[in-house]
């Protein structure tokens, strides 16, 4: 695996200047603490628990090539009546590959009338991204999107 | 201090469901960088976000170093009566925000 060598990459970090740079930065950014998809799965399983986790219901927006990792927009939308006896109770949003694989929880009610959230996240590198919707029934649903990556959050040094 | 930038009509009629956007400026230091010297950068972020309508939770949010900067968000809501929305923001190092808006539904 290329940067290793904390002494090369940033040699190779003065050296490189501009698109050069975005290009250098998605091959050193690895680090061995990155999140795997066995960390993936078990960090759904956390939430999920036992339960079967469906596709479907669930829309997740989010560019499929990003430019800069540092800040990604990212809509969740899940199709749901929203009334007292069928509503979305929460939204979890999970990666593949930043040093965790959590991003977010969100937890709304029937009175939100509509089941969607948006917000801004940070990708480490091109990985998969996927949301998850708790329905009040207990059933879980599931979207996932493949994201490219071209300039990633930076886990680098200053 | 950190500032917040809150996004909620002033009038609905009752029954409209509304967008409610939030934003406030914070680091959102991950706690995987590191210096030039090689020292980890200790992690500095929200860890959670609420908003009551009239007291009433209406939305909540945890939220991890992959949430971006400033952290944003945006979510729904039910107009179904006149008052007040709270948002609360908690994190790292004892950070904690307000902020409030208020709503006049008809």
């Amino acid at each position: 695996m290329p940067g290793k060598d904390r002494s090369t990459r940033r040699y190779f970090l003065k050296a490189a200047g501009g698109t050069a740079l975005a290009g250098a930065m998605v091959r050193i950014t690895l680090q061995p603490a990155d999140a795997t998809p066995a960390m993936l799965n078990a960090a759904i399983r956390n939430v999920v628990g036992e339960a079967s986790l469906r596709t479907g219901r669930v829309k997740l927006d989010i560019p499929p090539l990003v430019e800069n990792g540092n800040t990604v927009p990212m809509t969740v939308s899940v199709t749901s009546p929203m009334t007292a006896d069928d509503y979305v109770r929460s939204i979890h949003v999970f990666n593949e590959k930043n040093p965790q694989p959590y991003i977010g929880n969100f937890y709304l009610g029937p009175a939100a009338g509509r089941a969607q959230v948006s917000t801004r996240i940070r990708l480490a590198d091109s990985q998969k991204v996927v949301a998850i919707a708790q329905m009040s029934d207990g059933s879980f649903w599931s979207a996932s999107v493949d994201v490219v990556v071209t300039l990633a959050a930076c886990t680098e040094e200053l | 201090m950190a500032s917040a930038l809150i996004n909620v009509p002033k009038r609905a009629k009752r029954g409209d469901v509304i967008e409610i956007r939030a934003l406030t400026s914070h680091i959102m230091e991950t706690g995987y960088r590191r210096t030039a010297a090689g020292e980890v950068i200790p992690r500095d972020i929200i860890t959670s976000f609420t908003c009551r309508y009239n007291g009433r939770e209406i939305f909540r949010a945890d939220m991890f170093p992959a949430i971006a900067a400033n952290p944003y968000l945006s979510f729904f809501t039910t107009a179904n009566e006149s008052g007040t929305f709270a948002f609360e923001w908690i994190g790292d190092n004892g950070f904690s925000q307000t902020a409030s808006a208020a709503i006049t539904v008809e």
